[in-house]
């Protein structure tokens, strides 16, 4: 059995600390960090990473304090948070429907977003915010949607599974129509939308980020043991005195909330959501959905994602969702024949 | 986890009650089946009769069999037949293919989509228009041909082979997806005269449809649909499990190499003529299962005739609903399909898969 540590306040509050989840934690948090400032400090406009580091602390020239507090921190803080809100989402999704491949991904919620941002793309020509706000809109109204078609005396994992993924087939229809009746110019801006991007990110993108990240990600921390209950089986968690359904509605709702505002500010990027919190669970073998290692999973995989497609293809410079989607495909490759060498699928 | 559920017995009550009878439920089944290939034809006769230009049901025949040249003529002999001759090749090879990777995977959710045919098949074809300068879907077909049938190997093997079990080949076929379409989404925001082919073949169409695409695609449907049929007797033996099926004499690695490779035909011919067409190979195999219950040899041919019966009606009705312009193939059957997906999955006991 591993060590885990129990600490408790005076007031009675307990918490259980595994040393090797927080070790996980901490190393990530510090790759995240350093991944961040060297992005910080990479483009047109190179500087090293202890300039970056010092004109965060104050000490830059006038026109670094520019390019860093203007242009490209808003753009980093953006992608963080939206690897920790994608990869938290993703958790907590397969937690609930206790499936790998119970995502958001999967079960319709980045198709949902996407017809929004669409719809006000294509037939209303919105700019971005109003395509944000789009993209929102789609993605809770289609949360929304699959949890009251899966309902039926409890939603439980398989049939909320299979009724994501027709929902997000048929929003995938919707998706293809709206591209044929787009004319080349806007078929070009919603394709750029679909792949997930960070480009022109800026501080008004980044503060409701933070407000819902905020409340949402602790608000996950601390229902990360009734979860983790819930995964035992419905039956099994009532014995233990868990309310089955409010849990899972209050980690519905988190999920779903998280996914459509890092949706709504960087489009549906692809596998974060899927990948982080199965690396977070190798790394901290531990079972359940740590919540924790999966944000800070997430964060690392954007940032070093959007480090890649802006570094790594010369003069173009290709959306993030892009490096996503082709790592992550051959990430989940990766495992799955080491997968079969443990013989654990 | 993912194997599917003992499929239900009958779905007609009166099949149900003379169940002992294995000679009246075979004829009830062969009666449904010629029932179908009523509805099929009364389907491809509305498929040529209605469109943005209306032909009465007399010029129809005219066209058909007294080509005099009239503008009635023109549209159906050049037009309207081709789109429905595609539309019939189309549906027999998706339903069946969609048939037979269920029974393979014993996944439910066993689709070309979800495997990565699709997927394999929009990367081949956004090469060969961005890459090598191929502009017409004849020449396309083959590179769209060759992506379904790498891929859906490729997923096999990595998730199958050896013990395949369904979770590890659903884990397979994602992977390739994603990067697949990451490599598609890459191509077309560099190269914007790809996006604006693809994004009407994506959508999955009908109208492109004439004689040359027909006749590509024809024979590996053709070969794809004899070889689907051949082992839907081992496909049997192999829902019982591996061991049982051994135990009955029946060659698992063979049997699962010809379905890959029928699966592979039907797939990637179907998806190089007409782009990805979501959940007629998921939905029509999951309707027949409910009408003839769990035997592969009624499975298969049901499949084969409904399968033209959703594909086509969906065709019409996108026809009528847009008029004058029209809604593609592709949207029509996610939408029709999307509810009734729904309903199954409400309706039987899924969450026990």
């Amino acid at each position: 059995m591993k060590a885990v540590k129990a600490i408790r306040t005076p007031g009675g509050l307990s918490v259980r600390v595994d040393p090797r989840a927080a070790l996980v934690v901490l190393l990530l948090l510090a790759a995240a960090l350093a991944v961040a400032v060297v992005l910080v400090g990479s483009g047109d406009f190179p500087m090293a990473p202890g300039e970056v580091v010092a004109t965060l602390l104050g000490d830059g020239t006038a026109a670094q304090e520019f390019i860093v507090r203007d242009v490209r921190l808003p753009r980093v803080l953006v992608a963080l948070l939206v690897g920790a809100a994608l990869a938290v989402g993703g958790a907590l999704f397969q937690s609930i429907s206790r499936n790998p491949l119970g995502s958001p991904d999967v079960l319709g919620f980045a198709q949902g977003s996407s017809v929004g941002a669409l719809v006000v793309i294509v037939l209303f020509r919105g700019d971005s915010l109003a395509t944000a706000g789009g993209a929102m809109a789609g993605g809770l109204a289609t949360g929304a949607a699959v949890y009251l078609l899966a309902w039926k005396r409890g939603v439980h994992g398989y049939r909320l599974v299979l009724v994501g993924i027709g929902i997000a087939a048929m929003l995938a229809g919707a998706i293809h129509y709206l591209v044929t009746k787009a004319d080349l110019v806007d078929a070009t801006r919603a394709v750029v939308w679909m792949t997930g991007s960070l480009d022109g990110r800026d501080w008004s993108h980044f503060w409701p980020l933070l407000a819902v990240c905020a409340v949402l990600i602790p608000l996950s921390l601390l229902y990360g043991r009734p979860l983790r209950m819930l995964e035992m089986g419905d039956d099994a968690a009532y014995a233990l005195g868990i309310g089955v359904e409010r849990t899972r509605a209050v980690l519905m709702g988190s999920a779903v909330l998280l996914t459509a505002v890092a949706t709504a500010a960087a489009g549906p990027i692809v596998f974060v959501a899927l990948s982080a919190p199965q690396l977070a669970r190798r790394l901290t073998r531990s079972p359940g959905p740590n919540v924790a290692a999966s944000a800070v999973m997430g964060a690392v995989l954007l940032v070093v994602a959007d480090l890649v497609a802006t570094s790594a293809f010369g003069d173009r410079r290709l959306p993030v969702g892009v490096v996503t989607g082709v790592l992550g495909g051959v990430y989940l490759l990766w495992l799955l024949v080491t997968e079969r060498k443990a013989g654990r699928i | 986890m993912l194997v599917d559920s003992p499929p239900e017995q009958s779905a007609d009550p009166k099949a149900a009650v003379s169940a002992p009878e294995p000679v009246r439920r075979h004829a009830l089944r062969a009666a449904g089946l010629l029932l179908a290939v009523g509805v099929l034809a009364l389907v491809c006769v509305a498929s040529i009769a209605i469109g943005a230009k209306p032909v009465p049901v007399d010029d129809v025949w005219h066209g058909l069999f007294q080509n005099s040249g009239t503008g009635n003529d023109v549209v159906i002999r050049d037009l309207r037949v081709p789109r429905t001759v595609l539309g019939l090749l189309a549906g027999v090879a998706l339903g069946l293919s969609g048939a037979v990777m269920q029974a393979l995977t014993r996944n439910p959710l066993a689709e070309p989509g979800l495997l990565g045919v699709n997927a394999g098949a929009s990367a081949a074809v956004v090469t060969a228009i961005s890459f090598f300068g191929v502009t017409s879907i004849s020449e396309y077909v083959w590179f769209a041909f060759l992506g379904a049938g790498v891929v859906s190997v490729g997923v096999y093997l990595l998730g199958g082979s050896r013990g395949a079990t369904p979770v590890r080949l659903a884990l397979a076929g994602t992977a390739a997806t994603a990067a697949l379409f990451g490599y598609v989404n890459a191509v077309q925001l560099l190269d914007s005269a790809a996006l604006d082919r693809l994004r009407f073949w994506t959508v999955g169409s009908l109208a492109s449809a004439d004689p040359a695409t027909i006749g590509k695609v024809a024979p590996f449907i053709a070969a794809g649909v004899v070889l689907a049929l051949l082992i839907a007797r081992p496909l049997n033996a192999m829902e019982m499990g591996d061991d049982t099926a051994r135990a009955l004499g029946a060659h698992i690695n063979r049997t699962r190499a010809l379905a890959m490779a029928a699966v592979t035909l039907l797939c990637g011919a179907a998806t190089a003529a007409c782009g990805p067409i979501v959940f007629i190979g998921l939905m029509v195999p999951h309707l027949v299962r409910a009408v003839t219950g769990p035997d592969m040899r009624w499975i298969l041919p049901y499949a084969a005739v409904l399968s033209p019966v959703l594909l086509l009606g969906s065709d019409v009705v996108g026809r009528m609903v847009a008029r004058p312009s029209e809604l593609q193939v592709g949207v029509v059957t996610a939408f029709i399909g999307g509810p009734v997906f729904i309903h199954l999955v409400r309706r039987k006991r899924m969450a026990q898969l």
